[in-house]
């Protein structure tokens, strides 16, 4: 019973809880329940939009799943797909804690230390991308400026060699959120009981161990949901791809989201597009719900 | 944390002193693709990077703005950028107060069914589902439109869930006794439980504008025209004009245009943004 009932002391049939919910409701239900049964459904269909013959839908039953998952090049992509989140979630993240150890200090320029690793994740990642792109241009670019200049003499084409293109994706989106991770640990670093740290010191403890056995331990929670926005972001975060190797050379940085736009965008393949999607979705709703079990908070989603 | 210890000593000093040097020497390292576009984009025109000469070379100049404003029409992506990114917060604000207050305020049948049914659009991010709403989009006849840009995220559970949070807080007595002065519904809602909600409401309308502001994957499948692209399809589009090539102050000029006003906005607003920011998860 609501608040304005109780106090007037009557009970009857509310219709406006209903209405106030109505538009969120709908569009939930329009732009992420309806497509999500859409693609359910459709993912036992054969429908390809560029092929006249194909163009109707029709039912294969779980052609779509077996085909998906006989093909060397999906399984390349799922490959990349979890490449680039090992390449890059537990890297970012000790990085992360680095940075918040460093500065969680009161020293000069620490405004400035802060602003510089956190700035990227302010930034569109294709314009993060577009600069990018000049790092790692062969011959004269800055990646190979710096590396020549402490002796390397490897490859230096990065986006179009199938050895590096991934790897540079990867530092992009290492580079590109550490410093929000980052933001996580120095909250957590700053929530931390300094008695504990002070109990340990006069115990003889040195830093270092205080950092591992202490700080790093009483900052498990932080971890973990780092961790599971980590895993979602790789998922996500595909957009650098667009400008920086479009998937290749030879497919070797097509990750999952990125195939996905391929195969429905590009080659039109309605049928295919929705078992990969029941795909991303499978795997995304793991983390998630994962993340949400884990944390009170609402997670990485979009707003 | 080393703080929490008293340094002692000489060499106690001296780690203190490498470690800020090491702080600010990566912190540099990180700042470089910023600075180096900044230095990019002042280049004179016709003077192309080359080995070992990529960054400053005199006289120093706009031109590259100019130019670039005048090779796409930036002027046209701004609108729609901006348009785009207050339509979704606009709508937003209003969807998540409305039932951010039904959740906190009422009992009603079936309230824990819709909620959860509201939070599945966290469990499940828009990203992942843009094949099918494509469909939608199409059967809608809006395709190509900001508005088919926006509406998407029209509905926030993220929203919906931080503002019935911040509501949840405001204190009871405060609720009954407006009930007892005869508040209606939208009095209770705009006197009562919005004043104290504001940080919440300013913290969830920063992290929607970066999100939106940024966006790019959707926008560039559901934008067909120049009239419709926000700023970051159109630097994409831009990036692979034919007569741009690698004329690098070029996209540097373009690039920093796209990136100025959220980051001009964060420079100001740091302390809010972050905080934005963490209490979100998201960008």
């Amino acid at each position: 019973m609501s608040n304005l009932y109780r106090a007037v002391g009557k009970r009857r049939f509310d219709s406006l809880p209903y209405l106030l919910i109505f538009p969120t409701f709908l569009f939930v239900a329009v732009f992420t329940a309806w497509p999500t049964l859409l693609a359910f459904y459709q993912s036992f269909f054969q429908q390809r939009l560029n092929i006249v013959r194909f163009r109707e839908p029709t039912f294969i039953g779980l052609e779509n799943y077996t085909k998906l998952f006989a093909d060397d090049r999906f399984l390349q992509v799922l490959r990349n797909t979890f490449y680039y989140i090992v390449g890059t979630v537990p890297l970012s993240i000790l990085l992360a804690f680095l940075f918040a150890l460093l500065v969680n200090r009161k020293i000069r320029g620490v405004g400035w230390a802060r602003l510089g690793f956190f700035y990227p994740t302010i930034l569109p990642l294709v314009s993060a991308a577009t600069i990018w792109m000049f790092f790692f241009t062969p011959d004269y670019g800055l990646l190979n400026t710096a590396l020549r200049a402490i002796g390397y003499t490897g490859a230096d084409n990065w986006l179009g060699n199938p050895n590096l293109a991934l790897i540079s994706i990867m530092i992009v989106n290492v580079w590109k959120n550490a410093g929000f991770y980052m933001i996580f640990y120095l909250a957590g670093l700053q929530s931390l009981p300094t008695d504990v740290f002070e109990a340990a010191a006069i115990d003889g403890a040195t830093g270092w161990q205080m950092l591992w056995r202490i700080a790093f331990p009483l900052l498990r929670r932080t971890t973990l949901f780092v961790t599971t926005i980590a895993f979602i972001g790789a998922f996500r975060e595909v957009d650098h791809i667009f400008v920086l190797t479009q998937g290749g050379p030879s497919r070797a940085s097509t990750v999952l989201l990125y195939h996905l736009w391929q195969v429905r965008f590009e080659n039109q393949d309605v049928g295919q597009a929705s078992a990969i999607t029941m795909v991303l979705i499978v795997l995304l709703l793991f983390f998630t719900v994962t993340n949400f079990l884990l944390s009170e908070r609402g997670g990485e989603a979009d707003v | 944390m080393f703080d929490v210890v008293p340094s002692h000593g000489r060499w106690a000093k001296l780690g203190d002193w490498l470690a800020t040097a090491v702080t600010l020497f990566i912190a540099f390292l990180w700042s470089i693709p910023l600075l180096w576009a900044v230095v990019a984009s002042i280049r004179p025109e016709n003077d192309p990077l080359g080995r070992g000469d990529v960054w400053f070379s005199f006289p120093v100049t706009l031109a590259n703005y100019a130019k670039a404003w005048s090779l796409a029409p930036f002027n046209l992506y701004y609108v729609n950028s901006i348009v785009i990114v207050l339509m979704v917060l606009g709508v937003q604000l209003v969807t998540i107060t409305l039932a951010g207050f039904a959740f906190a305020n009422y009992k009603f049948w079936g309230k824990r069914g819709f909620f959860f049914f509201i939070l599945l659009q966290l469990m499940i991010p828009t990203t992942a589902l843009l094949a099918p709403n494509f469909s939608t989009i199409r059967v809608l006849g809006i395709f190509d439109t900001r508005l088919a840009v926006a509406i998407p995220f029209f509905g926030s559970a993220f929203g919906t869930f931080l503002v019935r949070q911040a509501f949840l807080g405001v204190p009871r007595d405060l609720v009954d006794a407006g009930v007892i002065d005869g508040c209606r519904w939208w009095q209770l809602l705009w006197h009562v439980y919005l004043p104290p909600s504001v940080p919440t409401l300013i913290a969830f309308g920063l992290s929607s504008v970066s999100f939106h502001w940024n966006a790019f994957l959707w926008p560039l499948i559901i934008t067909n025209s120049d009239e419709s692209r926000p700023l970051t399809a159109g630097l994409v589009r831009f990036t692979q004009l034919g007569e741009i090539g690698a004329q690098w102050p070029l996209l540097a000029a373009a690039t920093l245009m796209v990136i100025a006003p959220l980051f001009v906005a964060f420079l100001l607003f740091q302390r809010r943004f972050i905080q934005s920011f963490m209490h979100s998860g998201l960008k």
